[in-house]
This record gives structure tokens, C-alpha cells and sequence, in this order.
């Protein structure tokens, strides 16, 4: 996917700068939400997607595979967390750890078979894998298929912080978005990433340079799945269940919809697209169906008109990388 | 220790709260009718519960007795995530505090938690679990109209006295479709029939012929359809296709509305049999009822039992809160003093709540009519049999529920 | 033995709707370059044309077999000529992307006006009931399901391979350059590829009306069946897409009989099997 990208800034020490501003800002401003009349939980959700369309946006935005099944990394760490929690009752932070390694291993296996095809067909079968998945957890009794695994415990975590506390909880998901976040800004900006850049830009130029593209897009895949697999685990103490509405279609194309609002490739782009999307879930709920006309339009239009996404413009526009 | 501080302090701090509200004689009632507004449960639930819930709420007289009664209704989507994200804004920033319908297992089961944290009041119409009162019980819920131990025992009983003692079945391969074949199973061998055989077919599948073909050969005289929504209504339709039905054999919905009738069309629908506890034209008092209500509603679509029970339901809680005096807004309260009151209605006749929460009240069995027979838009069954509430609904040496237990 | 036949027949009558619809994604791929997400939105629409034309304006079903194509064909015209045809030149994802939107529009405008539990719609008289073949009772309809959807299948065969019309298709997408210079509109030509693409799936959804309710989900499954049965055939070829379509109905079928848990899932797998062993699938050349 290469058209967002025709004007992307290179990764001076300018750029740089201007990035760990946003992010001390974002940080600062997240970190002040329990003292605000802001819902918390309406954040925490959002925070649990924002991490997964920033996972997401790694494979997209600068190794340039679209993925229509990343749904199956939320899903599958949920599932398994939710398990751990209330069934082997483990303390959240195995749990965590548990759902996140889980989604590392469908990472590693999936990524195998679908890093064999580029464009459209890595797009088709991540689908058809997510999709695969999605029947066998509607089967598989652990899930307990439609009716899901409900009233999972959230524990102390480190046995010492009660989950329990909305507050506590918030800053528990508010670190591991922002230590995941870190963790894919880090990546970006390694020589790693220069490499996958490379890879989107010019595959074939990258291959005569004597990368092993497969190698760096598959350690690409297994990095971005296993983090959406953190966010999986982490909505588990939010929600607290797991359901099949985490594997299916519908959310891999929503996880699409968020980055493309916020802007392909851009660091806090995927963000901001998913502080909106669940926003507008949630305030236009009352619209029933119309939601998913209004979501498809905003696909249409962002497609159309608005490639960059929202702050991928603000940020042309003002020539500044964020 | 930590823990223990926590909830004194915060038990201190209910106490107060609700001692101050019952001291003031608090007579606001804020109800949330939540449910798939436009989905799969739209049609049988939907803005048609929340229309139930108001003419309930206009139905009881409180608001001349200086009651002042507001219904909000909302969208779950069919997520479970969106359905408690509800529930909790609800509970925490509208004040809401009875939450009714939620279709949806899945759905109806996560909102159970919520609502037992927040020590709400839980009315569910339309799910069809019985979890919510068995296993997965809740001192705050109540659950009214149906639920799949019932639907299967009903159906399945009927049937086999009335000479279906060989049953082949077609089952959804998900938790809700082995709930519905096993409990069907054991109601079917206890009174003397058996099964043939049975094959388990993927959720949303739109081709039944693989299996409708296995059925045929079984020679059962029934086939059990263990399946729902869409899966129920195109297995129907393609027996018919089929010729299922010219051979001597007799399809069995265990899970069936009136919506999906009125979908299938009663060429393809007739001589179907299946379970309900409600059906608008049983009499003076449900055709009154259902003749306002379509009125109300913008297809003029009669009530289906869902709805039906979602206006009994708040009927009950209202008369509850009428008895208590005031909203003492503490779930575990209302629904005790709900419990204590035997149930009735013009809907469902005389009832009762058990102690998990259970309402009991009379199932019936239908067989669609054929469509010479049809007199109205709506006019789809005929009465075939009853069986009285106790022998319906989970019997409760059976019930796993916790609050037994006491 | 009997039974084995009898879902042989029956999964070939499955592999008629996968053939048709993947027959359909083939065309638009080929020329488009695009992976019609809306693809089974469209399906859906072509059901809900036929119960129109029959409810509304008492036109039966044989008419529907003709003017829904038609009608469903003009709206996805329009669809090409507003909105697809601005993404020429742009990666081919964004097309994937645009569709997977349209998809989403279509099938909510729909359950909004519509419900999910869907719409009656009966087998025509002239097909209804059915005949004994010895090892299974096979309904008319089913038969014709067939019979129909292979003519079909062969005349789009003929019309782009075999035909001129078909054979400045084909040079229009090698080369659309050149195909100009000989003063052929490629534009017009791929707003009609498109439309033929369109048309095959509302088709395949006026087939399946008397079959399946009429809901405006209908197609959200089926769609991502039929991209991996796409994805198993291998997108370039037309003749590919319609025997996988055929040969893996058959085989999903006997899962059906064999092994009933596995028959949502075995066309995935397959999938992946396939893909381990030869990467552009079964028919298709490199990408």
C-alpha cells in the first residue's frame, strides 16, 4: 500500500522530536482522564483498540500488508485470558500473559502461510484464516460458543492492585497501551523498520539489496499479532468477557475503518481513528443499522477523498511526521 | 483485609444511601429496555419491548399515585461488549434501575453480571438460556417468558404422546443447539420414544440439503430442529422442499416466533409444531391487549411472546414496587419482594417467581395452520396442547443455581 | 453407495452458487484488477430484486432471472462509474477497501428497511415438487439450479474467451494502452465488466431466493467462502474459477456427509493446504 506514503518525511531527528512531544502530550492527557468527568470505561475500550489498530497499522503502514483477520489475535488472547482467569484462575498478570503468548503462537502459525502471498491474496487469506478460527471457536467448548465466557474475575494484580477499582484498572490498560505503543514506536524507528519501509516501497529492490524480505515481514506479522493479542487480554478486565464478536469479520473490518480514519502509516493516527470509531459506536448507538451505513460510508469516503486519514492530512499539511 | 475495609466502607455507604432514598419515599422508577434494535432479534424483540415496557408502565395507574416512571431503550448490537458498556452507563450515569428484554444469550448473560454488581434489577424476556436461572444465577434477575430446558421438554413431551416416539435431529453445532438436543433427548426417552439419529450442522448454514437428506432416510417420524433465526427458517424451507412433510414425517421447531412464521410464509410453515407461552389470540383478555398494541406499532405487527413478557414483567416489578411503598433502589430488595408475590397477568395467567428467579407459568404447544384455515394478516396457529408451568420449566432439585442453596 | 451419490448431486447443487459467484469475482478481477468485497451484498440485492419484481410489480420469477441481473448490473455500473474507477492506479487494496464500504452501506440500508429475519419468496409452479431418482428424492428446482448455472458458467466461458468482444477484453487488461490506440473505449469496457461481474452475482441471488430466505445477510458468508474458493483456484483464470467452484461444493458436501462439524471449515483448510503446496493456487500463475 503504497500511495499514503508518496510524501512521508524521513526519519530525521526533527521528526523525531516532534513525535516524543505528541507523546509525552497524549501520555499526559490520557493520565489525567480519572480526574475528569470523562466515563472511564468509554476510554479503556478505546484504549484497548487504539492498541490494536496501532498493531495493526505496523503491518500496513510501514510492512505494507493489509490484514482482513486481525480479529483472530483479539479474539484468540481473550479467549484465552478469559480461560486462565476463570477456569485455572490465574493471577491478571499471567493471564495477560497467557492470552498475549497465545496470540504470539496463532501469530507465528498463520504468518506462515499467509506471508507467502502479497496485495490482495495476503489480504483474502488472513481473512479466510480469521474465518476458519471464528468456526472453530464457535465449536470448541472452552468458548462456550454463543454465550461466551462471562463474569471473568479481575483479580489483584501483582497481588496487590485491585482490578476491581475502576481507577486502577484504568491505569493498568493505560500502561499496557502505552507500553505497547513504545514498543511498535520503537520498532518503527529501528533499523527494522527502515528495512520494512524499504520492503513496502520496493520489495523487489529490497531483495536484490540481500534482505530476506520474508524473514522481516514475517517477524513483522508475529510483532503486530502477538500486541493486538495485549489488547486482547487487556479488554478482557474491561469487558470481562469474551465472546465470538471479537473474532468476527465485523471487528477485523472496523480494526480497518479506525486506522484508515486516523491515517495509514502514521504513528498516533490509528489512535485518534479509534477514539472515534468507539465513540461513534457508542453516542450513535441508538441509530441501530444506520451505524454500520454511517461506518461504511466513512470507509467509502476515506478511500475516496481522504487516504491519509485525519491526522495523516493534519500532518502534510503542516509537513510534520506524527 | 484491604478487601474487607473496602466493602464495609462501601456497604456503610449503600446503607446510608438507601436508608435516605427509602426515608424520602422516592417514588422515580427509571427503566432500560435494552435490546437488538435492528438485528437478528430486532422483529421479536426490539422497539416492540420498549413499547411493551411503556404500556406497562401506562398500564399500572402508579402514575396517579404520584409515581413519576421514565423507559429509555438501547441498542446492544448483539455484542456483548456494546450490551454491558450499556448496561454500566446506564446503571452509573442515567441511574437506571431495571434493565428489561436483552435477547441474546450471549448478551442476556454478560448484563447479568453488570446488573449483580450494581445490585440492579434484571427482567430478561427475550434470551433463551436457562443458565440465567441454573448455573449462572443471580439474586438481582428474574427471568420471564421461556428459556430451552422448557421449549425442549415441552415440545419434546407433547410430541411423543401424541404418538412421535421416533425423533431424528438437526442441531446447530453450538452450545445453545446441544443444550436444546440433549434436554429434548432426555424428555423424549423418559416418556417412551427414542432417537433415531441426529446430525449436527455449522451455524449459518445456507444449504440444509446434506442434512435434510440424512434425515429422510432416518425414517423418524419427527425431526427435531435444534437450531434458531436463520438457520431455523431455511431448514423449514428447504424440508418442504424436500417433500419432507408429504412423507409422512413432522418437522419439530424447538425454537420458534411468531416473526418467523409470518418470514417463512404459511405454505411453506404449515403443520409445524412448537412451543409457546404466549400467542395473541388465546383469548378476550390477549386479543384486547394485542389489538392495542399493534395499534402502537408502526407494522401493526401483533405482540410476540418476548414482548408479551417484558410487559408482564414490569407489570410485576411495578406492583412490587407499589406493595414496597417507594423505590428503595436496591435490586436484591425488589426482586425478593417480586419473588414473595405470586404472579398475574392478562398474558400468562397465573404464575409464580421461584427462588432462582424463575417465573413459572403455562407452555403451549401450536401447529401452524394451513393456509385455508388463516383468517387474518396473523392468524397462524392453532392450539395443540398445554402442559401446566411446574412440569415446563426446570424443576428446581434439578437447578444448579447458588441461591438455592441457602 | 446410495447416500454417497445423493450428496454428490447435492453438493454439485451447492457448487452451482460458488462457481457462479466466484465466476463473477474472476471477471471483475481480471479486468478490474479489484476484489469486489460487495460481491455477496450485490448476491443479496439480486434476491431482493426478484421478490420486488414478483411483489410489487407481479413479475414471476423467469422475468427475474433476466431483469434483476439487469437492474442489480446497472446499480453496480453506477457504482464503477461514480466511485471505483477514481482508484485506477492507486495499490489494488483500496479497491478492496472501497467494496468492503459499499458492502457494509448495502447490507445496512437493507436490514434497516427489511429486519433480519427476511422475506418469503416461493419456487415458481412450473418447478416445484420433485422426482425420485432411485437413491434420493431431487427437487425440480434443485435439478434446474444446476442445469442452469452450467449453461451459464460455459456462455460467460465462450463470451470472453472464445468471442471478440471477450478477446479485447482480455487485450485491454494486458495492455490497455495499446487497445486504445485501436480505438476501442476501455473505460466504457470495464463499467460493462464490471456490470457482467455485478450481474452474475445478482443472478446467482434470484437462484437461491426460492431456496433460502430472502435476508440482507444472506451473502455475508457466502463471500468469504467463495474469496477462498477464489484463492484455491487461482484468480486468473475464468475456466479455474468455475471448476474449483464446482469441485469444492462437491467436497464440502461430502464433509457434510462424512464429517458434518468439519463442512464449514474444510474449504479454509483446503485453502491452506493448497497454499503450502503451490502459492498461486491451483490454476493461477505468478502474481
Amino acid at each position: 500500500m503504497t500511495v499514503a506514503t508518496d510524501d512521508t518525511l524521513p526519519a530525521t531527528p526533527r521528526a523525531l522530536r516532534d513525535e516524543m512531544i505528541v507523546f509525552v502530550v497524549m501520555a499526559v492527557l490520557l493520565a489525567a482522564v480519572p480526574f475528569t468527568k470523562i466515563y472511564p470505561f468509554f476510554v479503556m475500550q478505546a484504549l484497548c483498540f487504539a492498541l490494536l489498530a496501532c498493531a495493526f497499522n505496523l503491518l500496513i503502514g510501514y510492512g505494507g500488508l493489509l490484514s482482513f483477520g486481525h480479529a483472530m489475535f483479539l479474539g484468540t488472547a481473550g479467549y484465552v485470558s478469559g480461560h486462565a482467569l476463570k477456569v485455572w484462575g490465574l493471577p491478571p498478570e499471567l493471564g495477560i500473559l497467557a492470552g498475549t503468548a497465545a496470540a504470539a503462537g496463532l501469530a507465528v502459525i498463520t504468518g506462515l502461510i499467509a506471508i507467502r502471498r502479497q496485495g490482495i491474496y495476503f489480504a483474502m487469506i488472513t481473512l479466510a484464516l480469521s474465518q476458519l478460527l471464528y468456526f472453530i471457536y464457535l465449536q470448541a467448548p472452552f468458548t462456550h460458543g454463543e454465550d461466551g465466557i462471562q463474569g471473568i474475575p479481575q483479580g489483584y494484580l501483582f497481588g496487590i492492585f485491585n482490578l476491581a477499582n475502576p481507577t486502577i484498572l484504568y491505569y493498568t490498560v493505560l500502561a499496557g497501551f502505552l507500553f505497547g505503543f513504545l514498543v511498535i514506536f520503537r520498532a518503527i524507528n529501528s533499523p527494522f523498520g527502515e528495512v520494512l519501509k524499504a520492503i513496502r516501497e520496493n520489495e523487489q529492490r529490497a531483495i536484490s539489496l540481500g534482505y530476506k524480505t520474508d524473514q522481516y515481514k514475517l517477524i513483522a506479522y508475529i510483532l503486530s499479532g502477538t500486541l493486538a493479542g495485549l489488547a486482547g487480554a487487556l479488554k478482557v478486565f474491561v469487558a470481562q468477557n469474551a465472546s465470538l464478536t471479537d473474532v468476527e469479520v465485523a471487528m477485523s473490518g472496523l480494526i480497518v475503518l479506525m486506522t484508515l480514519v486516523g491515517g495509514l502509516g502514521t504513528v498516533f493516527g490509528p489512535v485518534f481513528g479509534a477514539f472515534v470509531i468507539v465513540a461513534m459506536q457508542q453516542y450513535l448507538s441508538g441509530l441501530g443499522q444506520w451505524v454500520t451505513v454511517i461506518q461504511g460510508s466513512v470507509f467509502v469516503i476515506c478511500v475516496l477523498v481522504f487516504r491519509r486519514g485525519v491526522v495523516g492530512e493534519f500532518a502534510h499539511f503542516f509537513r510534520r511526521s506524527l | 483485609m484491604k478487601k474487607s475495609i473496602a466493602s464495609f466502607l462501601l456497604g456503610t455507604a449503600l446503607a446510608v444511601t438507601t436508608a435516605g432514598a427509602a426515608f424520602a419515599q422516592d417514588k422515580t422508577v427509571k427503566i432500560g429496555a435494552l435490546s437488538d434494535q435492528s438485528g437478528l432479534y430486532a422483529d421479536l424483540g426490539g422497539p416492540g419491548s420498549t413499547l411493551a415496557a411503556q404500556m406497562a408502565v401506562e398500564d399500572s395507574g402508579l402514575a396517579a399515585k404520584g409515581w413519576k416512571i421514565d423507559v429509555i431503550s438501547g441498542d446492544h448490537q448483539n455484542k456483548p461488549d456494546i450490551g454491558t458498556a450499556i448496561a454500566r452507563q446506564w446503571f452509573d450515569v442515567d441511574k437506571v434501575d431495571v434493565i428489561v428484554d436483552v435477547p441474546n444469550s450471549g448478551v442476556a448473560l454478560a448484563v447479568n453480571n453488570v446488573i449483580k454488581e450494581k445490585n440492579g434489577v434484571y427482567i430478561n424476556s427475550g434470551a433463551a438460556t436457562s443458565d440465567l436461572t441454573n448455573a449462572q444465577c443471580s439474586p438481582n434477575t428474574v427471568h420471564w417468558t421461556y428459556d430451552t430446558y422448557m421449549l425442549a421438554h415441552t415440545t419434546g413431551q407433547a410430541l411423543v404422546k401424541a404418538g412421535g416416539d421416533s425423533w431424528f435431529f438437526l442441531t446447530a453445532d453450538y452450545a445453545f443447539g446441544a443444550a436444546l438436543e440433549r434436554d429434548t433427548t432426555a424428555v423424549v426417552t423418559a416418556n417412551g420414544g427414542k432417537i433415531v439419529g441426529g446430525v449436527k450442522h455449522p451455524l449459518n448454514t445456507p444449504d440444509f440439503s446434506s442434512f435434510l437428506l440424512q434425515a429422510q432416510a432416518s425414517k423418524a417420524k419427527i425431526i427435531g430442529l435444534a437450531n434458531a433465526g436463520g438457520d431455523t427458517t431455511n431448514s423449514i424451507k428447504q424440508a418442504a422442499e424436500f417433500g419432507i412433510g408429504k412423507g409422512g414425517q413432522k418437522l419439530a421447531a424447538l425454537l420458534l416466533f411468531l416473526t418467523d412464521v409470518k418470514a417463512i410464509g404459511l405454505e411453506t410453515a404449515q403443520g409445524l409444531n412448537f412451543t409457546e407461552t404466549f400467542y395473541w389470540d388465546m383469548n378476550d383478555q390477549t386479543r384486547a391487549f394485542s389489538k392495542r398494541f399493534a395499534d402502537k406499532m408502526k407494522s401493526n405487527a401483533p405482540p410476540t411472546m418476548v414482548q408479551a413478557g417484558v410487559y408482564a414483567g414490569v407489570r410485576h416489578y411495578l406492583k412490587a414496587l407499589d406493595a414496597l411503598g417507594g423505590n428503595p433502589h436496591d435490586g436484591v430488595k425488589v426482586v425478593d419482594k417480586m419473588k414473595s408475590m405470586p404472579t398475574e397477568d392478562d398474558l400468562f395467567g397465573k404464575g409464580e417467581i421461584q427462588p432462582n428467579g424463575r417465573t413459572i407459568h403455562s407452555a403451549y404447544l401450536f401447529e401452524v395452520k394451513k393456509p385455508s384455515e388463516s383468517k387474518g394478516p396473523w392468524d397462524f396457529y392453532k392450539l395443540v396442547g398445554s402442559v401446566p408451568g411446574d412440569q415446563a420449566f426446570t424443576p428446581l432439585a434439578e437447578s444448579k443455581c447458588a441461591l438455592l442453596k441457602k | 453407495m446410495q447416500a454417497l451419490y445423493a450428496q454428490l448431486l447435492v453438493g454439485l447443487i451447492n457448487g452451482s452458487f460458488y462457481a457462479l459467484l466466484s465466476l463473477g469475482l474472476a471477471v471483475i478481477f481480471g479486468m478490474l484488477n479489484i476484489i469486489n468485497f460487495a460481491h455477496g451484498a450485490l448476491y443479496m440485492m439480486g434476491a431482493f430484486v426478484a421478490y420486488f419484481l414478483l411483489s410489487l410489480g407481479g413479475i414471476n420469477y423467469w422475468w427475474a432471472l433476466l431483469f434483476a441481473p439487469i437492474i442489480v448490473g446497472i446499480f453496480g455500473m453506477i457504482l464503477e462509474r461514480t466511485m471505483l474507477q477514481w482508484l485506477a492506479g492507486l495499490d489494488h487494496l483500496y479497491g478492496l477497501l472501497l467494496t468492503f464500504g459499499l458492502a457494509l452501506i448495502i447490507q445496512g440500508v437493507f436490514q434497516n428497511y427489511f429486519g433480519s429475519s427476511g422475506l418469503p419468496y416461493s419456487i415458481p409452479d412450473a418447478l416445484k415438487g420433485g422426482m425420485n431418482l432411485g437413491f434420493m428424492y431431487l427437487p425440480i428446482y434443485r435439478g434446474w439450479v444446476v442445469v442452469f448455472s452450467l449453461v451459464v458458467c460455459f456462455a460467460t466461458w465462450y463470451l470472453i474467451e472464445r468471442t471478440r468482444l471477450g478477446a479485447y477484453l482480455r487485450a485491454a487488461t494486458e495492455n490497455p494502452t495499446l487497445v486504445r490506440a485501436f480505438g476501442i473505449n476501455v473505460p466504457r469496457m470495464i463499467t460493462l465488466t464490471y456490470g457482467l461481474g455485478v450481474g452474475l452475482a445478482a443472478l446467482a441471488g434470484v437462484l437461491s431466493a426460492p431456496i433460502n430466505q430472502v435476508r440482507p445477510l444472506m451473502g455475508e458468508n457466502v463471500i468469504i467462502v467463495v474469496f477462498a474458493v477464489v484463492v484455491i483456484g487461482g484468480m486468473g483464470s475464468i475456466m479455474g474459477s468455475i471448476i474449483t467452484g464446482f469441485a469444492l461444493g462437491v467436497i464440502e458436501g461430502l464433509t457434510k456427509y462424512f464429517y458434518p462439524e468439519a463442512s464449514n471449515t474444510v474449504v479454509f483448510v483446503l485453502m491452506v493446504l493448497v497454499l503450502l503446496v503451490k502459492p498461486t493456487g491451483l490454476t493461477g500463475r505468478a502474481a
